[in-house]
């Protein structure tokens, strides 16, 4: 008798986090789809455009410049060495580089690096607005707090993500050549010969994985911040979760959009 | 001027409203006490559409608005100021740029006409020559006067405020309550204001209405209400513990020695 309880008290709790996790699925989409909306709709707010690219771009820059500059460091170290082993000499350090920051390292860290700090506060600054009613006074004076909050913040994301990339894989090969150069003595023609056999396509490839991570970091960010309830413990929460849902969707995404872009020869 | 008629509200399994139905009329002060979580703040956010009633209709100046689009109630939202609890200023803009958000989103006023009235109004809640200030440098006072001068830039038919007195010391409380005043005389404008400051409401009301259980326990003058009979009305405007109101946690129906 207590074991079905037991049992239908599951069932039900299975249940209801089904259908609720059912109806935030619905609720983003919704906000994707009005945000797109008005983006087509209604004029720009070109003053929230411009801080939003200022905050998300230029002051993200140095952060997610140090993350590559260190990585592209560190594979050239680390595929340096294990050539030497192999083929007792440092071959294709500058290919391995290159390929591996453009088309997977230079989008996937730049956009864990921009969900942590873009993506935080972005939730904790709509989540402080919901709890302190700025959100509901938005509405009061007219203006739909979608148009005014998240179409700047999407604009912003979709072009500076990707901008940030490029940044980041100049900076990443940067710092590959600068090992390979001065500890394993590549010439640098050398190094950057192997750079420039790449493909546009390859480079392509991380550029599109940044939209795209762009447009999944934003929209999880403005979602947590806009529906942000409970004071600043919920402010607090919906920040955390922001940062997490992102980062994690982030690199479940990058195996299956890699799976997509692959098998439509992209990269 | 406003109509709410027999107006439900739940949220999940809390019943908020169950059947709420009164008018104001044009020029009136009306207050709608009750504790906090009565659905003071609920019922002002439905008159304004943000908050949908579950049942029931909202007449604002003869027009029901409680299924309107986001377009006309836009038209309905220019006749309405309305004053948030914590005053809501946004805090990324200055105290000029808050009072003219409507005056540009709503009604499209050009740059120079937006500064003059965002001078007149602050003017007229005594704030000249803080333009350049942020919210952040307010104090609670400031803060609720600048959210007054943002809500009557639109010189609103309508004015709601939500708890105007609400975390200010008593000197300060009465400031508001003249400013409440001055702008009913100056401006003629209907006002709902929900608190449960009773100093407040017996000054600044024509009627004052007692929101109780979901519903309206009784609605009077000031008068009428501080000689009201009904024990729950009088053990809240005597601000008692002991009395008929339940509250969780608290034995208040025992009798002193």
């Amino acid at each position: 008798m207590n074991t079905d309880l037991n049992q239908s008290n599951f069932i039900s709790l299975i249940g209801r986090k089904i259908l609720r996790s059912s109806e935030i699925c619905g609720e983003v989409v919704i906000l994707v789809k009005r945000t797109f909306y008005w983006f087509f709709h209604a004029p720009l707010n070109r003053r929230n455009v411009f801080l939003q690219l200022l905050e998300m771009g230029a002051r993200t820059f140095p952060v997610t410049s140090l993350t590559l500059f260190f990585t592209g460091m560190v594979l050239a170290l680390q595929s340096g060495y294990s050539f030497i082993k192999v083929f007792n000499e440092p071959l294709y350090v500058g290919r391995l580089v290159g390929a591996s920051i453009c088309k997977e390292l230079g989008p996937v860290l730049t956009s864990l690096v921009f969900a942590g700090r873009v993506g935080a506060a972005v939730a904790a600054e709509l989540g402080t607005m919901k709890v302190t009613e700025q959100i509901d006074a938005l509405y009061t004076l007219g203006t739909n707090p979608i148009k005014y909050l998240a179409v700047p913040r999407f604009l912003a994301a979709m072009l500076m993500l990707p901008l940030l990339v490029i940044y980041s894989d100049f900076i990443g090969i940067l710092g590959g050549f600068l090992i390979a150069h001065f500890r394993f003595g590549i010439p640098p023609n050398v190094y950057f010969d192997e750079i420039y056999i790449m493909q546009i396509r390859e480079v392509v490839h991380g550029l599109i994985k940044a939209v795209v991570f762009g447009l999944i970091i934003i929209t999880i960010s403005c979602y947590e911040g806009l529906t942000t309830e409970g004071g600043a413990e919920g402010v607090g929460q919906s920040t955390t979760s922001a940062v997490v849902i992102s980062m994690v969707l982030v690199l479940v995404g990058d195996y299956f959009l890699t799976a997509l872009l692959v098998a439509f020869r992209i990269g | 001027m406003i109509q709410i008629s027999d107006l439900f509200k739940c949220f999940g399994r809390k019943i908020v409203h169950q059947g709420i139905s009164f008018e104001v009329d044009k020029g009136e002060v009306l207050t709608i006490i009750g504790g906090s979580g009565s659905g003071k703040s609920v019922l002002l956010k439905q008159m304004v559409g943000l908050i949908k009633p579950d049942r029931g209709e909202i007449y604002i100046d003869g027009k029901a608005i409680s299924h309107l689009e986001e377009e006309e109630l836009q038209e309905v939202q220019k006749m309405i100021g309305y004053v948030f609890q914590e005053a809501a200023l946004f805090d990324s803009l200055t105290v000029a740029e808050n009072v003219s958000f409507g005056l540009y989103n709503l009604l499209k006023f050009s740059e120079h006409e937006a500064k003059k009235i965002v001078r007149d109004k602050l003017a007229l809640v005594g704030l000249s020559g803080i333009e350049d200030l942020k919210p952040a440098q307010l104090s609670g006072g400031m803060k609720k006067r600048v959210g007054i001068a943002r809500a009557i830039a639109l010189n609103p038919k309508i004015l709601l405020y939500d708890e105007p007195t609400t975390g200010l010391d008593p000197v300060m409380s009465d400031v508001i309550n003249d400013l409440i005043l001055k702008l009913k005389k100056e401006t003629q404008t209907t006002a709902i204001a929900v608190t449960h400051d009773m100093k407040s409401a017996y000054k600044i009301s024509d009627r004052i209405a007692m929101l109780y259980e979901g519903k309206i326990l009784e609605i009077g003058t000031p008068q009428q209400i501080q000689n009201s009979k009904n024990p729950i009305l009088r053990q809240f405007i005597s601000g008692s513990s002991f009395g008929p109101i339940p509250i969780p946690g608290h034995k208040n129906n025992e009798h002193r020695n």
